[in-house]
């Protein structure tokens, strides 16, 4: 054996260094909703939480969406597009099995040649990505990585679905991630459950959905809503407390929690079951901008930056959960 | 083993934390979701809340037969015998 490999060189630590968005221009009110489906404003707010969300127009694509929220993030830590070595998109709504979102988007932002694939991990998909992009930078692989979540769920949802045409919606978050003097973000907590595969899923593939006897047809997004609560805000509330339990951190030492924005009675639910004390603001961006799957984490997040609830240098949790099940959680520094 | 009417208080307890419903509302033959205004994902809150305090399991499947307040009690204290 002659020759030795050198080995990557990391971080010490990551943390996230600016956060971006963008929220699609045209606002859907619940009325809107109900022209299609038998319910009422009063219904889905109880149910829900959510009083409009945004739907995406022809323009607002899944990669233009992403540039407009990773230019932001970019803008907001201080680093130009050269010098991002990797960026993760988490969707479930980018209509194409190849070429990847984030090919797209990289060249789209100048960040050639930076390295660029695609997440399926659906509603738990920007922590996915967090987690990845906080493992690359201290593992060597890229010194910084840009994480994005975006969705037009709009796409795949069926309007005249009574159980699902009220709560999902369209929109980007994006976050830098890059080298930290200290933790800036936890160990994640992470996992999936296949067994559960159908409570939120595709309704066929797009195979057989396509070749259906009578004619092509839209696969749709299907979801059993009470089993699916009965596990976002329970077993979601262990994940979350082993996220703060990870990071050697307590509820009481968090500022601001920012969990996926399923539904408001989720949020509640789980904030109920974690103990939150009440000195922890929590992200509510649901009531105005529906669930948007990978993309709500840092929606929500940057919605609460704007309007001060959070401010630089706070702690918060995040969570994601969704379609698999899937799920991960951790505690993060805000930019 | 809990008596029927500590089960049913028991339960009144759970029903009024989570929906805010009068705890002497909450008798055995008031309909969940006609009399007491519980909606399907306070039903399952109460379920949680019910498996925890009484040691029991209630599936999924059997949520939907729980129609009042005497339908639980009923199953609670069979599934904790």
């Amino acid at each position: 054996m002659t020759g030795q490999i050198r080995g990557p060189v990391g971080s010490t630590q990551a943390g996230i260094l600016g956060v971006g968005a963008y929220r699609p221009v045209r606002v859907v009110s619940n009325d809107e909703i109900c022209e299609r489906i038998d319910s009422s404003d009063e219904w889905i707010r109880t149910r829900t939480g959510i009083t409009s969300r945004r739907f995406a127009g022809e323009e607002e694509t899944v990669v233009s969406m992403s540039v407009a929220a990773s230019e932001k993030a970019l803008a907001q830590a201080g680093i130009t597009p050269d010098q991002v070595g990797c960026i993760l998109i988490a969707t479930v709504t980018h209509l194409y099995q190849t070429p990847s979102a984030a090919a797209e988007v990289a060249h789209k932002i100048g960040a050639t040649p930076a390295a660029a694939f695609d997440i399926s991990a659906a509603c738990a998909g920007f922590c996915y990505g967090l987690a990845l992009a906080s493992d690359m930078v201290r593992g060597g692989s890229s010194r910084y990585v840009l994480v994005v979540g975006v969705e037009r769920l709009s796409d795949i949802t069926d309007a005249f679905d009574r159980s699902t045409a009220f709560i999902f919606a369209d929109g980007a978050g994006a976050a830098l991630v890059g080298p930290s003097d200290t933790p800036g973000i936890g160990p994640v907590v992470w996992g999936s459950d296949g067994s559960q595969l159908d409570l939120i899923r595709q309704e066929e593939s797009w195979e057989d959905a396509f070749r259906r006897e009578d004619g092509p047809a839209w696969p749709h997004l299907r979801m059993e809503g009470n089993p699916v609560f009965r596990w976002a805000s329970y077993e979601m509330a262990k994940v979350a407390q082993q996220a703060l339990d990870a990071a050697g951190v307590t509820a009481e030492d968090l500022d601001v929690f920012v969990p996926h924005q399923a539904n408001m009675r989720i949020t509640d639910a789980m904030a109920r079951a974690m103990g939150l004390p009440e000195t922890v603001a929590v992200a509510r961006d649901i009531a105005e901008q529906g669930n948007t799957s990978a993309a709500s984490v840092p929606l929500a997040l940057e919605r609460m930056l704007e309007t001060g609830q959070a401010k630089s240098g706070d702690l918060a949790l995040f969570i994601g959960f969704g379609a698999g099940l899937v799920y991960a959680a951790q505690v993060a520094r805000v930019p | 083993m809990a008596t029927t009417e500590e089960i049913r208080s028991g339960l009144a307890d759970i029903v009024n934390e989570i929906a805010g419903v009068p705890a002497e509302d909450v008798q055995m033959d008031k309909s969940f979701t006609e009399d007491l205004d519980i909606d399907s994902l306070s039903m399952v809150e109460v379920v949680v809340a019910a498996e925890e305090k009484f040691g029991v399991k209630i599936p999924d499947d059997e949520v939907k037969n729980l129609t009042t307040v005497g339908d639980a009690v009923a199953f609670i204290e069979r599934a904790g015998s």
